[in-house]
């Protein structure tokens, strides 16, 4: 049984992938499809995987703030938020950017660097 | 009683500023980062604890020869209603900041520890769903992203080390291996206890150049003990090009592995480290902290200097303790005489 991490990143990567909303039916159908396409490893395929589940993990990413439902319609269709670039910007400007508690958030190799401070370590390295 | 608080009060306040400037302008931190770490740690304990003490043992002198008397006296008119008369308004008002400023403290380092931690669970939610496994150990991943940007999310068995793919691109092997054990070096020294408790130290008193001066030289010496370990295993040559072709950004980080190429045999037998270490700190000096952090690091490693002599260090580390004794006697040694 896959773990409901690894599920939710499969449901994530199914939401960026697909233009439209879908339904947790369909991502049930899939997501058994993809596992499939992987030589479908044992516990892991086809009907295995309950709707019931994937509607827990979609919760799950609504809570977070991943998911949204399209409201009145039924069965619920699920579409993602923001689109994994747009995740991935989120993530780098909380790397590069300089919120107060950045630094004590995480370490980075090296922290902000200012534009005339990256020119000067060019000059200094270049300097010969 | 009386001489003592005068005494906490000269100490705190020396703390609070003459000492802590002086020791962000001295040159020998970056020569026994350790030690300085220890002495910074040593300084905003002290601080505080001489701040509030001073405080403490002035509001209670009519009622106490000493801080336990005093606090016995204290308990008794909180909870058991005797007279209050023995304290003016000055005792009472030493009492009420003393009170404050603990509270003020306890709780700020409380609330940065919550919000810290919920930026890094968020952080690692979203890692666990765009980041996918490297094959450079567990815990280290990659993330699709054309900046060179290595970083390390701390969270004890969770904690995770973030390599950008533009990163991966940039750096030759070896330069690779150098970024994951220094990142791994904060992982394993719990830099971001430091990094917390600093961190709340000056939220909580922004005002004052202690806590501004201790962030600062603290970010900067755990990158310094982080380099250091990395120097055990990679050379010198290559932490300098790893550092250099990540500060530089994702603007032709080609063109400056070739400037590199050409410099740094130069750089790293000696002959050109004349002026670098120099203008790499005057250079940077209008930047930001962590500007300064990454120039003193690069004239760090281009311009070593010897550690400082172990006596010297001992000598540092013994006035940590008496830092740290001196006050904590003077509160409770007289208490525990009479």
């Amino acid at each position: 049984m896959a773990t409901l991490g690894e599920l939710e990143r499969a449901v994530m990567d199914l939401l960026w992938a697909g233009q439209e909303a879908a339904t947790a039916n369909t991502l049930r159908d899939l997501l058994a499809l993809s596992t499939q396409a992987q030589g479908g490893t044992a516990g892991h395929e086809g009907k295995d995987l309950a709707v019931t589940t994937v509607l827990t993990v979609l919760s799950r990413l609504e809570k977070k703030g991943l998911v949204e439902r399209e409201r009145g319609m039924r069965p619920h269709r699920y579409q993602a938020v923001s689109s994994r670039a747009d995740h991935t910007a989120e993530l780098m400007h909380e790397v590069l950017g300089s919120a107060p508690d950045r630094e004590a958030v995480l370490a980075r190799f090296i922290g902000s660097v200012t534009e005339s401070e990256a020119e000067t370590l060019r000059k200094l390295l270049g300097h010969s | 009683m009386f001489w003592t608080s005068y005494f906490l009060a000269v100490l705190a306040i020396v703390l609070a500023w003459p000492v802590p400037i002086l020791l962000s302008r001295a040159q020998w931190p970056a020569r026994s980062p350790f030690t300085a770490m220890v002495l910074w740690q040593a300084i905003a304990l002290a601080g505080g604890l001489s701040m509030i003490g001073a405080m403490l043992v002035y509001g209670l002198e009519p009622i106490g020869d000493n801080l336990l008397a005093g606090l016995r006296g204290l308990a008794g008119m909180v909870l058991f209603n005797a007279p209050t008369t023995a304290l003016g308004f000055w005792h009472l008002f030493a009492l009420s900041a003393a009170a404050l400023l603990t509270a003020h403290l306890v709780f700020t380092l409380l609330l940065t520890y919550y919000r810290i931690e919920r930026q890094r669970r968020r952080h690692r939610e979203l890692l666990a769903l765009l980041a996918s496994p490297s094959n450079d150990g567990p815990g280290t991943v990659v993330i699709n992203h054309d900046s060179p940007v290595a970083y390390c999310l701390p969270g004890g068995a969770r904690s995770v080390t973030v390599l950008s793919d533009g990163l991966m691109a940039a750096l030759e092997p070896a330069e690779l291996r150098a970024v994951l054990i220094h990142e791994n070096a904060h992982l394993s020294q719990r830099h971001h206890l430091l990094l917390w408790a600093f961190a709340a130290w000056r939220q909580a008193l922004p005002w004052l150049p202690t806590t501004r001066l201790a962030q600062e030289a603290v970010n900067s010496l755990i990158e310094m003990l982080a380099d250091d370990v990395a120097l055990k295993t990679e050379s010198k040559a290559t932490l300098i090009k790893a550092i250099a072709i990540v500060a530089s950004g994702p603007s032709g980080s080609e063109g400056n592995r070739a400037v590199l190429d050409g410099a740094l045999p130069l750089v790293t037998e000696g002959i050109v480290t004349d002026g670098i270490a120099d203008g790499g700190i005057s250079g940077a000096s209008g930047g930001a902290g962590s500007a300064r952090t990454t120039a003193s690091r690069v004239s760090r490693l281009l311009s070593p200097k010897e550690p400082l002599p172990a006596s010297l260090r001992a000598v540092v580390l013994a006035g940590c303790l008496l830092l740290l004794a001196v006050p904590t006697a003077l509160l409770i040694v007289p208490g525990l005489l009479g």
